[in-house]
């Protein structure tokens, strides 16, 4: 009924609906903030598990206030700015990673009870009776913005590399560059997957869409289900790359480009770039949770404090995330910046794109009563004729150059 | 190129069988870097000849990039100055010196037994090859025979040393290709090598153990409990590191194909150890040229096929499961005797007798101030390190300390495969080129 506008605005804007907002806005900032806190020590005592060590354990019980002494000891530092640099760029490039780090965490909701009231909590009367989304915002475009603040954090990578001055961050921003602008496109694709199951791009009527139980009213009725896996899988190795993490971390790799592009970054201005990565890493597995797992979607067991499980829900699964990520780190290799671009170009891209078509014929299928052994026999068809034609393309491209390359 | 043919990049192209227009042969020796065995002013002048159209095209996009001797894959104080085309080096140039320590003068200053705590600084990561080497040349000098007690505990300690360096390898390139846990785990095998070594010489690192004569003490009580603990632990832990490496997509996709050197090249450039052995020539000290006693034990020579990172990585890894039999046959052929040569012209004599021999007290000091003397003449002794030949060339005038000392350091000769290695590749690869040359510095400047 009120599919893409949040309740708390449907009496028009008062006193009440704007402390309401001014609170969410608080609220989520700050959660945001510590779970960034929180996250780069988890990150850190779990690779020193996995790596056979003891990890951060001085600052605070089991040293889960080492981000804060580090945080406190970067602002202390010395803010150096190379000669080279060009001044206003150099400046400027933190906050373009920092600030979309922060404005895509708007449109996750992070509970509501989605099975019986559409997400909607509703305030006691004592605090003036309001209902509204557990979420920031929930625009109508919705997903589209989190694909709009993931380009504008790609300036802020790559104009923090150019405008060092310096050529280690220059490579490292040429690579950034390329890596995101071409991940991006693997995860618009797998995106699309969503829109077309969803038909909404708003994030709150994605996560209704996936309330409810699906198959044998078991199984849970999630888009990671429900689209077959494949879009996930892509999303899940694309978010990856988006956010630089290993095996993909070639903007920053370390062994390579000493710091990448944030080489030259010093004190607070490195501590953004620092925030900003693991906000990005927070806010990229809470789309995931959104958009394949139902966000905070689940089973709600005590009915009277129904707003507490879809909050513990979300951050479970939130959490299975991170770990996620934290396990890729501790055990892959880093990708040469020519296999991550064939990775992306020849194999992801590709996939989401037939498998949204397979998608999109499906949906057709469903709506003109096609008959679904032909549908299958013809999707298949079309599958293996373009992956023929694709690694054909591939192959004589490979001759090709080898046959530019060979001298003399 | 096949194996036959003549291998500098140069001579290459002359040997193809139509000749060069010999401005194409300038441009493509520059590209080349056939060039990185001229001296700077030639390479100048090569690009001054050069038509300027032939240069137009590559040269003005080209980036000079300087790499080390501070960075995180430089493997201490390496310095790179690599050409690069975006990101594809193009040229690349190693730069040493920059632990220089005049190690090789300090010996001239050195007597005999002092020159094995020198030498031992030489490749920190296996110290006490170095000191075999400069102790068998000191021992061939001298004409004495090692009991042979000492030559076992000598190797069984050498094939331990060679795991432990090879260990830290792991780990090392591990970091190099961002496989970060596998640094941690690799230093964790090498520690507990590391600790046997404690055990037995007092020391981590620098052991100064092995000695012109023998060793230095024998081995202490429980060792062979400690030995059979070690050989028990490391072998799951190597086929952890298959899982986590070896059978890896990515690991591989990294190291296949990247870096190739074949024989013919390797051979002219001088590598030797794993580099060479990677080509598929089968080049071992151990087996080729057998010192101490590697012709009573039973191992195989581990060689690659295609030479490049992958098989380096691979043949380091099994050459730690081929010293661990090794090691094994030392346990069980462990002779009793002796640790030293009881020669009381090299020897001191033990702490006990100076309280009651003036002799002895005389000996002990005459040994430890002036030192031994050493009969004239010269002499080159090679062995095998985990990082190829190492090679001990002494000059004795007759004295008491070597007239001149020179260690042929595997790792600076390996270093010299680096441009042919990284050419044409991208700067990722180089880092993984670099890593499995596993140059360690101190040897490279001593």
């Amino acid at each position: 009924m009120f599919a893409g506008l949040d309740p708390l605005f449907l009496n028009g804007v008062t006193l009440e609906v704007f402390i309401i907002v001014l609170v969410k806005v608080v609220i989520s900032f700050s959660v945001l903030l510590v779970s960034v806190m929180l996250m780069v020590w988890f990150e850190r005592k779990l690779v020193s598990d996995m790596q056979n060590r003891i990890g951060p354990n001085r600052a605070g019980p089991w040293g889960i206030l080492q981000t804060l002494a580090d945080g406190i000891k970067l602002f202390f530092k010395e803010d150096l700015q190379p000669d080279a640099s060009d001044p206003f760029v150099f400046k400027l490039a933190p906050y373009l990673s920092l600030v979309p780090a922060f404005l895509t965490f708007a449109i996750i909701p992070i509970g509501g009870n989605f099975k019986d009231k559409d997400g909607i909590i509703t305030l006691p009367d004592w605090l003036g009776g309001e209902s509204t989304y557990l979420q920031l915002a929930d625009p109508p475009v919705g997903i589209l913005l989190f694909l709009a603040m993931s380009s504008i954090a790609v300036y802020g990578v790559m104009l923090a590399g150019w405008a060092s001055g310096s050529k280690y961050p220059l490579l490292g921003s040429v690579r950034a560059s390329a890596q995101m602008v071409s991940y991006e496109a693997a995860l618009g694709l797998a995106l699309a997957t969503i829109f077309l199951q969803s038909r909404s791009l708003s994030t709150h009527d994605i996560v209704a869409d996936q309330a409810g139980a699906g198959w044998l009213g078991i199984v849970p009725h999630w888009n990671v289900i429900v689209t077959g896996f494949v879009p996930f899988v892509v999303f899940l190795i694309a978010a990856t790359a988006e956010l630089n993490r290993p095996p993909f971390d070639l903007v920053e790799a370390e062994q390579e480009l000493v710091g990448g592009f944030h080489t030259e970054y010093s004190s607070i201005r490195f501590a953004m770039f620092f925030l900003a990565e693991f906000m990005n890493t927070v806010t990229l597995s809470a789309i995931m949770v959104t958009l394949f797992f139902g966000g905070p979607s689940g089973p709600i067991l005590i009915d009277s404090i129904d707003w507490v499980f879809p909050i513990f829900w979300f951050l479970l699964k939130l959490f299975a995330f991170l770990f996620t990520f934290v396990w890729f780190r501790a055990t892959l290799p880093r990708f040469r910046y020519d296999q991550l671009m064939d990775l992306g170009w020849k194999v992801l891209i590709p996939i989401s794109l037939g498998w949204f078509l397979f998608l999109a014929a499906r949906n057709v299928l469903a709506d003109r009563n096609w008959n679904v052994g032909i549908l299958l026999g013809v999707t298949l068809a079309i599958f293996m004729v373009g992956g023929l034609l694709l690694m054909g393309a591939i192959k004589s491209a490979a001759e090709q150059r080898e046959l530019e390359e060979t001298r003399f | 190129m096949t194996a036959t043919e003549d291998l500098t990049p140069a001579a290459a192209v002359t040997s193809a069988s139509a000749p060069l227009p010999e401005d194409a042969e300038r441009v493509y020796r520059r590209e080349d870097s056939a060039v990185l065995r001229m001296s700077e002013a030639e390479v100048a002048q090569l690009a001054i000849d050069a038509p300027a159209e032939a240069l137009a095209t590559n040269t003005d996009e080209r980036t000079i990039m300087n790499m080390g001797p501070s960075h995180p894959s430089t493997h201490g104080v390496l310095r790179l100055v690599l050409e690069l085309e975006g990101e594809v080096v193009k040229r690349s140039k190693p730069v040493v010196g920059y632990l220089h320590t005049g190690m090789e003068k300090t010996a001239e200053d050195l007597t005999y037994l002092q020159g094995s705590t020198n030498v031992t600084r030489m490749d920190y990561a296996s110290p006490l090859f170095s000191e075999l080497a400069f102790s068998l040349a000191t021992e061939q000098l001298l004409d004495v025979e090692i009991p042979e007690r000492a030559t076992w505990i000598r190797m069984l300690m050498c094939e331990l040393n060679r795991m432990s360096s090879h260990l830290l390898f792991m780990a090392t390139n591990g970091m190099d290709l961002g496989a970060v846990s596998m640094m941690i785990y690799g230093w964790r095998e090498r520690e507990e090598v590391l600790r046997f070594f404690e055990m037995v010489t007092g020391l981590r690192m620098n052991h100064n153990y092995i000695r012109p004569g023998g060793v230095a003490a024998d081995l202490p009580d429980g060792w062979r409990d400690e030995v059979l603990r070690l050989l028990e632990m490391i072998p799951p832990r190597l086929e952890e590191y298959d899982i986590l490496m070896t059978g890896q997509p990515i690991w591989r996709e990294r190291l296949q194909g990247v870096g190739v050197l074949n024989s013919t090249e390797a051979l002219a450039l001088g590598a030797t150890g794993p580099i060479l052995r990677s080509t598929g020539y089968a080049w071992d000290l151990r087996r080729d040229d057998p010192y101490l006693a590697y012709d009573q034990v039973d191992f195989d020579v581990i060689v690659g096929t295609y030479g490049d990172c992958f098989d380096r990585y691979a043949i380091r890894l099994n050459e730690i499961r081929e010293s661990m039999r090794i090691v094994r046959q030392c346990l069980d052929k462990m002779p009793s005797g002796d640790f030293r040569v009881q020669d009381k012209k090299v020897t001191p004599p033990p702490r006990a007798r100076i309280d009651e021999s003036m002799e002895a007290l005389i000996h002990h000091f005459k040994i430890f101030t002036e030192g031994f003397k050493v009969p004239e003449g010269e002499v080159y002794v090679a062995v095998e390190s985990p990082r190829g030949e190492l090679g001990c060339y002494i000059v004795s005038d007759g004295g008491p300390k070597p007239y001149r000392m020179h260690v042929r350091g595997p790792s600076f000769i390996n270093l010299q495969t680096l441009p042919h290695l990284m050419y044409d590749g991208l700067l990722a690869d180089g880092v993984a080129v670099i890593s499995s040359v596993d140059p360690i510095m101190g040897e490279v400047d001593r």
